[in-house]
């Protein structure tokens, strides 16, 4: 069963040969076009793997990173996500669910004039840890927080 | 072509809201149908979000975004009437381009 899914994921990915090889500059600070999709960093299904496709590796914690998330997602199909950053010069925000098959959810680069402000909404797949990695500066930033999903249950 | 999106751009003091909802099934290609056979991957892969032309927002999305994506995003030093234009790529080639002004 995993070997068939595999290859549907590589068949399906085959429009993104060219952002394969693209990958490794995929987060200069340019404009992301379709071909430039980070596959890499996508299709990881280690957050390691991701955070390093990322070139977001040795995040640290800061207060001015913030993420607002649900304790307790009664629906996992759909757990609103919101993270902004007031760290100066934040450039981009990536948004990762941990314990997900492909842990990376959403890159945002921001510019000319755009908050580092993101709301998002995301599927997770079971109870994990949801975090939020920035960049500013050069530096990476991170901060984390656990959602509880509770699967066809009522809630509590 | 895929359904026209909603798109809302709304100004508070010096800041503008803009709320998307895009209109897509964003399958990641893990599912399976009632016979057993995987349902392909679509989703939406890139998103651009542009005030009077220039971009202000670029994103990369994968299939863990949920169905019929909502998104929210700020922008600073806006004004009523700007032009807000926002287009998404999805795997398989398709796209959609719509624009709103801010109110």
């Amino acid at each position: 069963m995993d070997m068939l899914r595999r290859t549907v994921l590589k068949g399906a990915g085959a429009t993104g040969v060219l952002a394969g090889l693209l990958a490794a500059g995929v987060l200069k600070p340019t404009l992301a076009y379709a071909n430039d999709w980070n596959k890499a960093a996508f299709e990881a299904k280690e957050l390691d793997a991701a955070l390093k496709a990322l070139g977001a590796e040795g995040a640290a914690e800061h207060k001015d990173l913030v993420m607002k998330a649900p304790e307790i997602a009664e629906n996992g199909a759909v757990v609103p996500i919101d993270v902004s950053s007031a760290i100066p010069n934040t450039a981009s925000i990536a948004i990762l669910v941990l314990k997900n098959p492909s842990p990376l959810t959403s890159v945002f680069e921001f510019s000319n004039g755009a908050m580092a402000d993101v709301a998002v909404r995301l599927k997770v797949a079971q109870t994990s840890v949801i975090r939020a990695v920035a960049k500013a500066d050069g530096k990476v930033y991170s901060t984390q927080k656990e959602v509880k999903v509770t699967v066809g249950g009522c809630g509590g | 072509m895929a359904d026209p999106m909603k798109i809302r751009a709304q100004l508070k003091g010096d800041e503008a809201v803009i709320r998307v909802l895009m209109s897509h099934p964003m399958e990641t290609g893990q599912r399976k149908d009632g016979d057993g056979k995987t349902i392909p991957a679509h989703f939406i892969q890139s998103i651009t979000v542009a005030v009077n032309g220039k971009t202000v927002v670029s994103g990369q999305t994968g299939g863990s975004v949920s169905r019929n994506p909502v998104f929210g995003f700020k922008l600073k030093g806006a004004k009523a009437g700007d032009k807000v234009a926002v287009s998404w790529i999805d795997n398989k080639g398709d796209k959609r381009t719509d624009e709103t002004t801010v109110a």
